[in-house]
């Protein structure tokens, strides 16, 4: 008799298998998926030989880095949001509630404003970074000292208004239109255009994130049952707290830094994966950055498929198709209320 | 594992919580915790459960304070089932039971067959093993409770402290928390439950202590502590008295004016 048998442990590592499998199948998706013809094994063949043929160029400085950015970007937001969501012990939430996305925004948004963005190529993604780290400081610091869930939500909410105020009062004062109108575009997210560069200043940051929110795992689980159940279990919930809010804020500040407000991966893709881990919410966190990774390589794949022009902004796709989801999601729990 | 804590104060706010609590909990026996409402009780659990610091006093698990003896071996040795304990998402009941192991899985790697075992073994004692693969939010009151008692059984700590387990529980539900309770002190375990019920905690524990305004009121065995003047003195109620098979118990029956405080 094995009643306590933990039937769905195989299962769970075919769905983790299984996500990888598609999130590496998407990222060549990305990478064979462009605006100009490219012959790809021929491209990848020479880019391994080390010869300089303009396929290989192309492959290497335009379609590796969008490719790669979407993998590790969709990653950081899906677990970021699965993280948050289960630290907070929310189904609506996600990485913006904690207000990070906000800062890095303005901190990227800064950078345009003062002009420092023509300067140097990685600027920008650092000026978002700068702001990702202020905030989740200036987090850490109102939530230090035995603060509640609710504390770190409210000051995330306070973060991201304040955020929000200054990221309105640069585009009232920008300097002429044009720059404004360059803001309002980068704010909408996109992985065009982006270098090797971005992906190695960004990997890093994310790398170290990820290892602390998987690292919580166990407690996140443990916390399904409660605060004080949870401390019972030997979980530090302080330390946890601060574990997952430094590891998100790393991993997706770094994100918003390099792509702009991607937003609704980290609400919809937990959400959607969640009955297939049984609802566990350390188990959560692997699938859903793998996850996240597809969602976000798909939406960059359909949009320069569909080719309109200007080019949709991934932001705006991913916006576009968790808005309805929200309301769904939001009908369901008002029913099951 | 015996509990030995002495000289507990703690204020909330302004407001004394704990007032110089002594108390002691010894393996086998099942201690019952009551008192009016704000008397203290959760407080005092929490506080032997080091999940809160008291103001003064020291707690001591076989004679070491809780940071000495570290939060992986407390976690063994201290199982706490919380009033209300909530479940935030609808985990299946055999998942739910297998938190009560993580204090026992090392860092990496999943459940061990001890684990599995001990899962069975907690869904076996609290009655539970046909809800195992049943989601939390599917389960009635009593079968839920059954669920996350059988969580902290999952532990196989030497201690557990209950909470109010039987507050929202029909009497067949009652009975049967309470004598899984009694079994688990009866199989060496010390036991602390806080109760509301005066039948019940007279009836089941062989010792009780009676909380009012953050001190203790009276300890001892049953008849020695729901006597007439404790209880009026406490809760502001005369109660009815009866016995079967040797055993009193009281009902609350009328009200009196609250004496000054």
């Amino acid at each position: 008799m094995t009643a306590g048998a933990d039937t769905s442990a195989p299962s769970y590592a075919l769905l983790v298998a299984g996500l990888a499998l598609v999130a590496l199948a998407c990222l060549a998706g990305s990478a064979a998926t462009g605006y100009a013809p490219l012959d790809l094994p021929a491209a990848t063949g020479d880019l391994l030989a080390g010869r300089q043929s303009l396929p290989a160029l192309v492959l290497l400085e335009l379609r590796l880095p969008r490719a790669l950015l979407g993998l590790l970007v969709g990653f950081s937001l899906g677990l970021g949001g699965a993280a948050t969501q289960g630290l907070l012990r929310n189904p609506l939430a996600e990485p913006g509630v904690i207000g990070v996305s906000a800062a890095a925004a303005l901190g990227a948004v800064l950078v345009f404003y003062t002009g420092l963005a023509g300067s140097f190529a990685l600027a920008l993604p650092l000026g978002g970074i700068a702001g990702a780290v202020l905030a989740t400081l200036l987090l850490l610091t109102l939530a230090r000292r035995g603060a509640g869930t609710m504390t770190v939500i409210l000051a995330g909410v306070a973060i991201s208004s304040a955020a929000g105020a200054l990221t309105a009062l640069a585009l009232n004062l920008s300097p002429n239109p044009y720059a404004a109108l360059e803001i309002v575009f980068w704010l909408m997210g996109s992985l065009a255009d982006r270098s090797l560069e971005h992906v190695w200043l960004v990997l890093p940051p994310m790398a170290l994130g990820w290892t602390l929110i998987l690292a919580g795992a166990r407690a996140l689980d443990a916390l399904t049952l409660g605060e004080d159940t949870a401390a019972s279990l030997g979980f530090d919930l302080g330390r946890l707290r601060l574990q997952l809010i430094a590891g998100t804020a790393l991993a997706v500040g770094s994100a918003v830094a390099v792509t702009g407000a991607i937003g609704f991966v980290g609400l919809v893709v937990p959400h959607l994966l969640r009955p297939l881990v049984g609802h566990r919410p350390g188990r959560l966190l692997l699938v859903s950055g793998l996850g996240g990774a597809v969602l976000l390589l798909l939406a960059d794949i359909g949009l320069r498929l569909v080719r309109v022009q200007p080019e949709l902004k991934l932001g705006v796709i991913t916006a576009v198709i968790g808005a309805p989801f929200l309301f769904s999601l939001i009908w369901r729990l008002r029913r099951s209320a | 594992m015996r509990i030995d804590a002495t000289g507990l104060h703690l204020a909330l706010g302004a407001r004394p919580v704990l007032a110089g609590i002594d108390l002691a909990l010894a393996p086998g026996e099942l201690v019952g915790l009551i008192g009016p409402n704000g008397a203290g009780k959760t407080t005092l659990l929490r506080v032997l459960a080091a999940l809160q610091e008291p103001d003064a006093g020291t707690v001591r698990y076989d004679g070491l304070p809780a940071r000495q003896l570290g939060r992986d071996r407390l976690a063994r040795g201290l199982a706490v089932l919380m009033q209300g304990d909530e479940v935030q998402w609808p985990l299946r009941a055999d998942h739910l039971v297998a938190l009560g192991r993580l204090p026992h899985r090392r860092a990496l790697g999943g459940m061990s067959a001890a684990d599995h075992d001990a899962v069975t073994r907690a869904l076996e004692a609290a009655d539970a093993v046909h809800l195992r693969r049943r989601t939390v939010g599917t389960l009635s009151a009593g079968e839920r409770m059954r669920v996350l008692f059988a969580r902290a059984l999952a532990v196989e700590a030497p201690i557990l402290f209950a909470d109010e387990p039987v507050a929202a529980l029909d009497p067949f539900h009652q009975l049967q928390i309470m004598e899984l309770l009694q079994a688990r002190a009866q199989a060496g375990a010390g036991v602390l439950v806080v109760l509301h019920d005066l039948a019940l905690a007279g009836r089941f524990c062989d010792r009780l202590v009676l909380l009012q305004g953050g001190t203790v009121l009276a300890e001892g065995p049953p008849h020695e502590v729901l006597t007439d003047d404790h209880l009026r003195r406490a809760y502001a109620v005369e109660v009815q008295r009866g016995e079967r098979d040797g055993i009193g118990y009281v009902l609350p029956w009328s009200r009196i004016a609250m004496p000054e405080r």
